[in-house]
């Protein structure tokens, strides 16, 4: 299968050629792919594709995938609309 | 290794710095960071860039800093793309103190060719139709004003530095600066020491440490700063709203979502990047207060970063007096992102002792110690 046909990122449809490119060009971290492509900055927050992406990047660097660093899990768990939290902060009070 | 300049940071000031002296024919120039490129406030910063200010120096950065960005893809030779979209800051005013600051800041803006203007609130929702217009009194607007990718800016310097010859050193961490005879000689880091004669200071949140390091006092600190990010919508928003009194910035940016910020006054000046609860409470009740239909969007994200904050919030682009080849870009106080083109240039000439593109009277570091501050910066979120 082609490479640009392999989705990696669901959110902001990234796909693996992609992910291979900015690897080839020297941006080896997670961080730094996520900072060009998106990846894990959609609503799943990376929970789709972080671990995949830490397997290219292992492979990449020939390296087991544990020692491969991802990104930061930050708050929300879940996405929230903005009002409900302001209802909620108002009952707090 | 000995080399010829050692520039301490890869955010937007480092790279930007880095890619002008380069431009200008130096040779041997290395870049450090403790971490990725644009891990401090550089890749957390919400990418606004304004020429709203209320003090000339800043609208002088800000007006020739936005009209390098307008062909920096072209000059840069980059070719992702920045995503620079130019579509006005609107900064609403909520009492009458403001009122009054924010005409007087038209007409300096004006003065220098920044084309601002005083607006009515219905003028203002012709702009933004989804603002309360109970939340303000009047706003003023900026068309040139806009916002661009943080990122892709600084990969788009970080790639033409390294083009023309800029060596760039990732997860390294300065640990000492030794100097002699009031000369700078040489940094040493956790994997290597340089011989060097010429030092950058560009560490942003850690300016400070950077300075001292170098037995330089530099009266900065660090504070945090909150934002969050939405999911993405089609769009609906056009142009950053502003407010500096009920603090806060709201910007839809091309991908879609909303990047929604501010700082606290009462949070202790120290490193402090974490996310907080009464953050997102409180911006929750602000945004519906200022954007109800805003509050109908999810939020996905929440993050924070740190201001390098100045006495005067204007910068320190700068020498220093007392050491001679230690030179400073830090105290943005929120805005390096935005000034950075200019602080490239304005540093490295600053470097090479060639006359200043601008008058740099008020960023130099000796306006602390003589208490000649001119000017101190108000419009600042």
């Amino acid at each position: 299968m082609n490479k640009d046909k392999i989705i990696i990122c669901r959110c902001s449809d990234v796909t693996l050629e992609d992910i291979h490119k900015l690897l080839e060009e020297g941006y080896t971290s997670f961080e730094d792919l996520k900072r060009l492509l998106r990846i894990g900055m959609g609503p799943c927050q990376g929970q789709t594709c972080a671990e995949l992406v830490r397997k290219e990047i292992a492979n990449f660097l020939h390296q087991k995938a544990e020692t491969v660093p991802i990104h930061k899990t930050r708050p929300l768990t879940i996405g929230v609309k903005l009002r409900a939290i302001a209802e909620g902060a108002k009952d707090e009070n | 290794m000995k080399t010829n300049i050692v520039i301490i940071g890869a955010g937007i000031s480092g790279v930007s710095i880095a890619y002008n002296l380069a431009k200008m024919g130096q040779k041997g120039i290395i870049v450090i960071d403790k971490s990725y490129m644009t891990s401090g406030a550089t890749g957390r910063c919400g990418a606004g860039v304004r020429q709203q200010w209320a003090t000339k120096s800043n609208c002088e950065m800000a007006k020739r800093s936005i009209e390098f960005f307008e062909i920096a893809e072209e000059t840069l030779q980059y070719e992702g793309g920045i995503e620079f979209k130019q579509e006005g800051y609107l900064i609403l005013a909520t009492n009458n103190e403001e009122v009054e600051q924010f005409k007087k800041n038209v007409e300096l803006q004006n003065s220098i060719g920044i084309a601002s203007r005083a607006i009515t609130v219905d003028e203002a929702l012709k702009i933004v139709p989804h603002l309360n217009p109970d939340s303000f009194l009047m706003a003023t607007f900026c068309p040139t004003d806009g916002h661009l990718n943080p990122f892709l800016m600084t990969d788009a310097y970080y790639q033409a530095a390294k083009r023309l010859g800029v060596d760039f050193h990732f997860f390294e961490n300065v640990k000492e600066i030794v100097s002699e005879h009031g000369q700078v000689q040489k940094v040493i880091t956790d994997q290597d020491t340089y011989k060097t004669n010429i030092v950058v200071n560009a560490a942003g949140g850690y300016a400070r440490e950077i300075g001292l390091m170098a037995g330089v006092e530099i009266p900065v600190y660090s504070e945090k700063h909150e934002i969050l990010v939405t999911e993405p919508i089609s769009r609906i928003q056009g142009p950053m709203v502003m407010s500096f009194s009920k603090n806060i910035y709201c910007q839809q940016v091309p991908h879609g979502s909303f990047l929604i910020g501010r700082g606290d006054p009462t949070v202790p000046h120290d490193h402090d990047i974490t996310s907080t609860w009464h953050f997102l409470d409180e911006m929750a009740k602000t945004v519906a207060d200022i954007l109800p239909k805003i509050g109908e969007l999810r939020v996905i994200r929440q993050w924070a970063g740190s201001y390098n904050m100045s006495p005067d919030k204007q910068p320190i682009i700068s020498d220093v007096p007392t050491l001679e080849g230690f030179f400073l870009a830090c105290g943005f106080s929120g805005h390096g992102f935005m000034f950075a083109p200019m602080t490239g240039i304005l540093l490295s000439e600053i470097i090479l002792k060639k006359p200043t593109t601008l008058d740099v009277g008020d960023y130099h570091l000796h306006r602390f110690k003589t208490n000649t501050i001119r000017e101190t910066e108000k419009s600042v979120v």
